[in-house]
């Protein structure tokens, strides 16, 4: 491998790029979403595209593969020096541009032939109809061609992911793909598995097929990349040879935004030295069946704990799971320094335990309902009598908390799905105070919130944690975590690996800690 | 934090369009089915006479009760397939326990109370062996059917017992029997769904089930309740229509769920759940109530009534989604 980087190192200049990117901009409703981003691929090249969570990339590749397209005037997009713009991710797969999700886009009740071929005209007899041999040869020569020994004829449903991944490649091999983009591939896969997919990446550059690998795990992007770029809020940062970077450097590239704007909770609570009460959350080597390995923790009634690490770490499953919503495969959870078992929601509420999910409105909000009913839904039962829910007094709880919150709506009796998200945050964490919580969990609380609200709903949670309820909360904007948190607790592969205290966290350290992997220890 | 300046959304600027979109917005369904009577009050003979539009309230009275069940099984983004069976189940039982010499009261309790069973079943099913509510009632709207036949052995059982008709076709004050019970359900379940906890939760549910979880709803529960309530309607209807027609018959009821489950849409309640009104569903019924009256003052035989029906249905609903009642 060492000796083929060094080959290319030499040709890059005398090479043409396959495709280059420039000045390429995009905004969805008039949120800016990439600015001036470029990028240049040539052939036989690993290119690592690297940022943090909604730096872009996605946009960025989703621009790439014809899935979205620049906006007018957003920049150019030159296929072996020809301007061109594809008309749909068809047409930019016909022109050798070809994408492997994360989530694997295979139709498992299918052969593998079928996968590899789909999108493609099966050859057909006279009649019409289908001519399955020879639909099994084509196939059988893409997956000889990669070296598989994978049958044809085999569902995909019987295979693992590592394999399915193999056909994905295989598929866009099949359309003759010079620029293939790979999301993550390795999330999913074993180190053995990683270990035959790096050898194909290796076969695929020495084909001159240039990809574009998109992946946190550093020790992975040093391993086989030959060149980075590196995008941070949409904007294009930096771009070069690995040989010139190291992973601090990437780091500090990947994260070097300005924290002066956003709220910082001041540190009147370290002072309290919290450690002489007893937590009122704790969990001991706490696993789920999913991702979350071994994690213990302790939180003490008022501080808020920040949540920090990449995609995929495996927070939401730990909240999750705490909240009993996943099944715990072992370890304690103790309340109040009491085990307590917490088999679903209704246990954790029982419990005093409040969650603000992930996405509001897939799992937070009943959208077609006021904002009232939605703010009263999980106490109905304490202004209710023999089932008989007391509107009067309904009303007058909802009302305390839209005063208390500052939620801005026209009429209590507003549909929440007219409101901002901000507002709409807000309406689910006045909900979840309704049950007078003990702890609060919060998953990404602020995601796709406007900055102003965004520093409301910090003082919000600020103020409660100083009233004495301990929160928990995810998120993956460092800024944020870094501005309310009083400790945090950086999670990587499913485990914790380390806990830093206000003064101790930078961005740096957290992204370190975020992309040490847990799978080593 | 305080203080900030407040941004009011609802003002909207009046003018006579938007006051008759609002109209149309509030109203929908309540227009369609006035615009309905004038138009059969001009071509229908005696279509406004009190004898005739008691007749269509007594007409409608047993599917009125079924779609009464049907709204909170929809809004819950579920389906009862099962209804129309019950119905025949719930007839055959109720008469043979009657003839039997048992008290009427306990009898017709009997006809509910067989409902109420198999709505129990299916909402089983569905909430705790999380089974497509389309394939359970799919299944029971065939057994149910099959036992009435099995239990009846394949003919009506002719009812004796004059208490027991009078619920079917006894009036008091002038007024059907049938009348009187479909309003008492419309009532109660007005009140459940506006007033009471359960009713603000199959909202909830069927708006965003994930989120009615994490709120701490008991779903499971609430589903279970939702489908034997349909049930028991169901068994009511049918010990009401057996009253009617003097005995309990195993063919009893046939389609009925679909006329129920048509009466829940055009009353403007979503198939996906979380969205509707019980109001609605009394119109709804009424809508398909009126045409069929109308059209058979008119003289237009049965089979084009079916025609006009079914085209009637698509085009309220189609004019519904006009006014941007689309299913969210």
């Amino acid at each position: 491998m060492a000796v083929n980087e060094m080959s290319l190192k030499g040709q890059q200049s005398l090479k043409k790029p396959v495709l280059n990117m420039e000045g390429i901009g995009k905004a969805f409703s008039s949120v800016t979403v990439l600015n001036n981003v470029r990028i240049e691929l040539y052939p036989g090249e690993v290119h690592a595209l690297m940022g943090e969570n909604g730096a872009g990339k996605s946009t960025f590749m989703k621009i790439l593969a014809g899935i979205h397209t620049p906006d007018d005037n957003g920049g150019k997009i030159y296929l072996k020096g020809q301007p061109i713009l594809w008309k749909d991710p068809t047409d930019a797969r016909n022109k050798g541009i070809s994408v492997i999700h994360q989530e694997l886009n295979l139709s498992p009740n299918l052969t593998i032939s079928e996968n590899i071929l789909m999108g493609s005209t099966f050859p057909r007899n006279g009649l019409g109809m289908v001519k399955w041999d020879e639909v099994h040869e084509r196939a059988q020569e893409v997956l000889d061609s990669m070296g598989s020994n994978l049958n044809p004829r085999q569902l995909v449903s019987t295979l693992s992911v590592a394999q399915q991944q193999m056909v994905e490649i295989a598929r866009a091999l099949s359309f003759n793909a010079e620029v293939l983009i790979m999301d993550e591939p390795t999330a999913s896969l074993t180190d053995k598995e990683i270990k035959k997919l790096f050898e194909i990446i290796d076969d695929l550059k020495k084909q001159g097929v240039a990809i574009v690998y998109i992946s946190h795990r550093m020790e992975e992007i040093f391993k086989i990349s030959n060149r980075f770029t590196v995008l941070r809020d949409g904007e294009w940062i930096a771009s070069g040879p690995i040989e010139e970077t190291n992973p601090d450097h990437l780091v500090k590239l990947m994260v070097g935004r300005d924290l002066k704007d956003l709220f910082n909770r001041s540190k009147a609570f370290g002072t309290k030295n919290p450690k002489e009460v007893p937590p009122v959350l704790e969990l001991k080597n706490v696993s789920d069946n999913t991702i979350v390995k071994n994690v213990s923790l302790k939180i003490y009634p008022g501080e808020i704990v920040g949540l920090a690490g990449l995609v995929g770490a495996g927070r939401t499953e730990l909240v999750r799971a705490i909240f009993g919503l996943s099944e715990l495969k072992s370890g304690e959870i103790l309340v109040d320094g009491q085990s307590v078992r917490i088999k679903s929601s209704i246990d954790a509420i029982a419990n005093r335990i409040a969650h603000v999910p992930e996405s509001r409105k897939e799992q937070g909000l009943f959208l077609s309902m006021s904002v009232k009913e939605n703010i009263i839904m999980a106490e109905l039962k304490k202004h209710a009598k023999a089932g008989i829910v007391s509107w009067k007094q309904a009303n007058e709880s909802a009302n305390q908390y839209i005063e208390d919150l500052n939620i801005k709506i026209a009429s209590p009796e507003q549909q929440v799905s007219n409101l901002s998200g901000g507002n709409q945050q807000k309406v689910v964490i006045a909900r979840w105070l309704s049950i007078a919580p003990k702890v609060l969990l919060l998953d990404e609380p602020t995601r796709g919130v406007d900055i102003g609200a965004k520093t409301e709903i910090h003082k919000i949670v600020s103020k409660l944690a100083d009233e004495g309820l301990a929160v928990l909360m995810i998120s993956s904007e460092l800024p944020e975590v870094l501005g309310v948190s009083d400790r945090i607790l950086v999670m990587s592969e499913g485990r914790l690996t380390g806990e830093l205290s206000k003064e101790e966290a930078t961005q740096e350290t957290i992204m370190r800690l975020a992309t040490k992997g847990g799978r080593e220890k | 934090m305080r203080g900030n300046t407040q941004t009011i959304t609802h003002s909207q600027r009046l003018n006579i369009g938007n006051v008759l979109y609002s109209l149309w917005n509030r109203l929908g369904m309540i227009m369609i089915l006035l615009l309905l009577c004038v138009v059969l009050s001009f071509t229908a003979p005696n279509f406004l006479d009190t004898a005739n539009l008691l007749n269509v309230l007594k007409q409608v009275s047993i599917i009125a009760i079924l779609a009464a069940g049907m709204t909170i099984v929809i809004l819950t983004g579920g389906i009862d397939l099962s209804v129309g069976a019950t119905v025949a189940l719930s007839g055959v039982i109720s008469v043979m326990v009657s003839s039997a010499g048992v008290n009427p009261i306990i009898a017709m309790l009997s006809g509910v109370l067989v409902g109420y069973a198999v709505g129990l079943i299916n909402g089983f099913l569905t909430a705790k062996a999380k089974l497509p509510a389309f394939i359970v009632t799919l299944g029971s709207f065939t057994y149910v059917r099959g036992l009435a036949y099995v239990i009846s052995g394949g003919y009506p059982i002719v009812l004796q017992n004059e208490t027991f008709k009078f619920i079917g076709g006894g009036s008091i004050f002038g007024i059907p029997t049938p009348i009187y019970i479909m309003s008492l359900v419309y009532v109660v379940m007005f009140f459940v769904l506006k007033y009471t906890m359960f009713g603000r939760h199959i909202y909830a549910i069927g708006g965003n089930e994930e989120a009615a979880r994490l709120t701490g709803i008991k779903v499971e529960k609430s589903l279970i309740n939702v489908y034997s309530i349909s049930g028991l309607l169901a068994g009511l209807g049918g010990v009401v229509l057996a009253g009617r027609l003097f005995s309990g018959q195993p063919t009893a009821g046939q389609m009925y769920e679909l006329d129920a489950i048509a009466a829940v849409i055009l009353g403007g309640t979503s198939l996906t759940g979380g969205k509707g009104k019980i109001i609605g569903t009394i119109i709804g019924v009424l809508i398909m109530g009126v045409i069929s009256n109308g059209l058979t003052l008119m003289d237009v035989n049965y089979y084009w009534q079916l025609v006009v029906k079914g085209g009637v249905i698509v085009a309220a609903v189609l004019l519904d989604r006009l006014r941007g009642n689309s299913p969210a």
